[in-house]
């Protein structure tokens, strides 16, 4: 009964231990490059989808502008709304059609369709995170002159970053699971392994209770990481008072050569004086 | 020697049907400390905003040292770097310290170098009293504070023309006075400076020009002892007495 449960776990894990851990890490390292790589095509879209259109824009640059939007839309329904399973089949066996060449390397179009979904769902994500800052941060950011990409690069997207991680983080934990439909074009991921074994030993039960405790642990281990990571974003709580005595002795030292605007105008100034 | 930075011509602005402003012509020279009176929706936070780009004029130009600078032949960007804002909402950026926030502008728009761009965002910190709290995050400091390091962040552009929309008004009243303070002091060095204010005390006082607002119209300009003391519009003189009778 349940003695024989463990005994033919304890047979498994004896004689494929090693080929389990494999998979573990290999679907660690396909999630987590996948998730980087989704984030930056999510960020990527999110910068270009939010370009402001100016009235006074010129009819080429308004014209790109919605392309631009149209393709990123396309890509972000397309993505979402067709399984992982699929598009992963389409691409890897589609490409031999469309290009005349085929992916020799497993990992290259597992990572690519990996992330490619997942910028599809982070676009999205980032677009609302953009949309959640508020409009001072933009105005102040223009009020001193930066342009679209500096605003958005300096001071937009770091505090977008911190909102969405909770969002960033479910999308890593999906991930995690659901790079088990990459076995579908054979890639040894941990799912692939039960596949495998189960085949081989015709175990079934075994092995899947050894997939459910391991997929477990791996999302519960991610969910630990990802709060730490939340809590270390968030900054300090309190700050330190700077000494002043030692910051009045750099400011004095320095002498400022430029001189400041007003401080010109103290001469030639020759309006009425309240 | 009193040259002219801005020069406002025949601005306009109309949100969908509503005209907001109609027709704004006046000009700020060199040291001028304008205070722009009116009541709320009289369009003078409109106008300042116009006049920094925020928004987009419907019509009219502005010009920036007889140059246009909605012709397209400046850079708006350069134009922002050079005419600084202070917003009534603060509008610091919320993941940089109050010592970052005056230094990314200079670093990246500006590109003046690291150390430098440290040492001056320093001593306009130190201009507004703010610099013990160089290591604090804005959503630590007061009202107050935060707006003192707005202030030194424009400052640290090292702006020729410095805005200040309703500066006081989303403070409490007992940091108000820190506020002006540090404006008065600017004031007597001769900033170049165009307040929107509700704070009569500082455009009689502080202001060598005053321009009331009313209907998206300049009613009435003219020095504080003119435009305060003795209005000649009967808005003014309306608007002037409500005032009063709040205080």
């Amino acid at each position: 009964m349940v003695e024989q449960l463990f005994t033919d776990i304890g047979s498994i894990w004896a004689k494929y231990g090693t080929v389990y851990l494999t998979g573990i890490l290999n679907t660690l390292i396909l999630a987590t490059v996948s998730t980087l790589i989704g984030c930056v095509i999510g960020f990527i879209c999110g910068i270009l989808q939010t370009i402001p259109c100016l009235p006074g824009d010129l009819w080429v640059k308004r014209a790109l502008l919605r392309l631009l939007r149209g393709i990123i839309r396309v890509y972000v329904e397309v993505f979402r709304g067709t399984p992982m399973i699929l598009q992963a089949v389409f691409i890897y066996y589609g490409m031999p059609y469309f290009f005349g060449v085929s992916f020799r390397d497993i990992w290259t179009v597992s990572i690519l369709v990996v992330s490619i979904n997942t910028g599809a769902y982070m676009a999205e994500s980032v677009r609302g995170g953009i949309m959640s800052i508020d409009a001072g941060q933009f105005e102040g950011a223009r009020a001193i002159g930066m342009n679209h990409f500096q605003t958005m690069l300096y001071i937009v997207l770091p505090q977008t970053l911190r909102n969405i991680m909770p969002q960033i983080g479910n999308n890593y934990i999906i991930n995690v699971k659901d790079t088990s439909v990459m076995f579908i074009i054979g890639f040894q991921d941990f799912f692939a392994v039960h596949k495998m074994v189960s085949g081989a030993v015709f175990k079934y039960f075994p092995s899947a209770f050894l997939e459910m405790g391991g997929y477990l642990c791996l999302t519960l281990l991610a969910s630990f990481l990802l709060r730490r990571l939340e809590k270390r974003m968030e900054g300090k709580g309190n700050y330190e008072l700077v000494n002043e005595d030692q910051l009045v002795m750099t400011a004095g030292t320095y002498k400022f050569t430029g001189e400041a605007p007003y401080e010109e105008k103290s001469r030639d100034y020759q309006g009425e004086k309240p | 020697m009193n040259e002219n930075i801005l020069e406002i011509r025949h601005l306009s602005k109309t949100f969908g049907t509503h005209a907001v402003l109609k027709d704004v012509d006046f000009t700020v020279r060199k040291g001028d400390v304008t205070s722009i009176i009116g009541a709320s929706g009289s369009g003078k936070s409109t106008l300042l905003r116009c006049i920094n780009l925020l928004e987009t004029l419907t019509t009219g130009e502005i010009l920036f040292h007889g140059e246009s600078v909605t012709g397209g032949k400046l850079n708006q960007s350069a134009y922002r770097a050079r005419v600084g804002m202070v917003f009534q909402s603060f509008n610091l950026f919320n993941n940089l310290s109050v010592l970052e926030n005056c230094v990314i502008g200079q670093r990246k728009v500006s590109r003046v170098p690291k150390e430098e761009a440290r040492k001056r965002a320093l001593y306009y910190l130190k201009k507004v009293g703010m610099l013990p709290y160089i290591n604090a995050r804005p959503a630590q400091i007061s009202g107050g504070q935060k707006q003192r390091v707005a202030i030194a962040r424009a400052l640290a552009m090292e702006p020729e023309v410095l805005l200040f929309d309703e500066p006081t008004s989303a403070l409490d009243p007992e940091m108000v006075g820190e506020v002006l303070d540090v404006m008065k002091s600017l004031a007597s060095e001769r900033m170049t400076m165009l307040v929107v204010t509700h704070e009569m005390a500082f455009a009689r006082d502080v202001s060598t020009h005053v321009v009331y607002m009313a209907d998206g119209v300049i009613a009435e300009e003219g020095p504080p002892s003119q435009v305060l003391v003795n209005p000649e519009d009967t808005r003014t003189r309306e608007f002037l007495k409500r005032f009063l009778a709040q205080d």
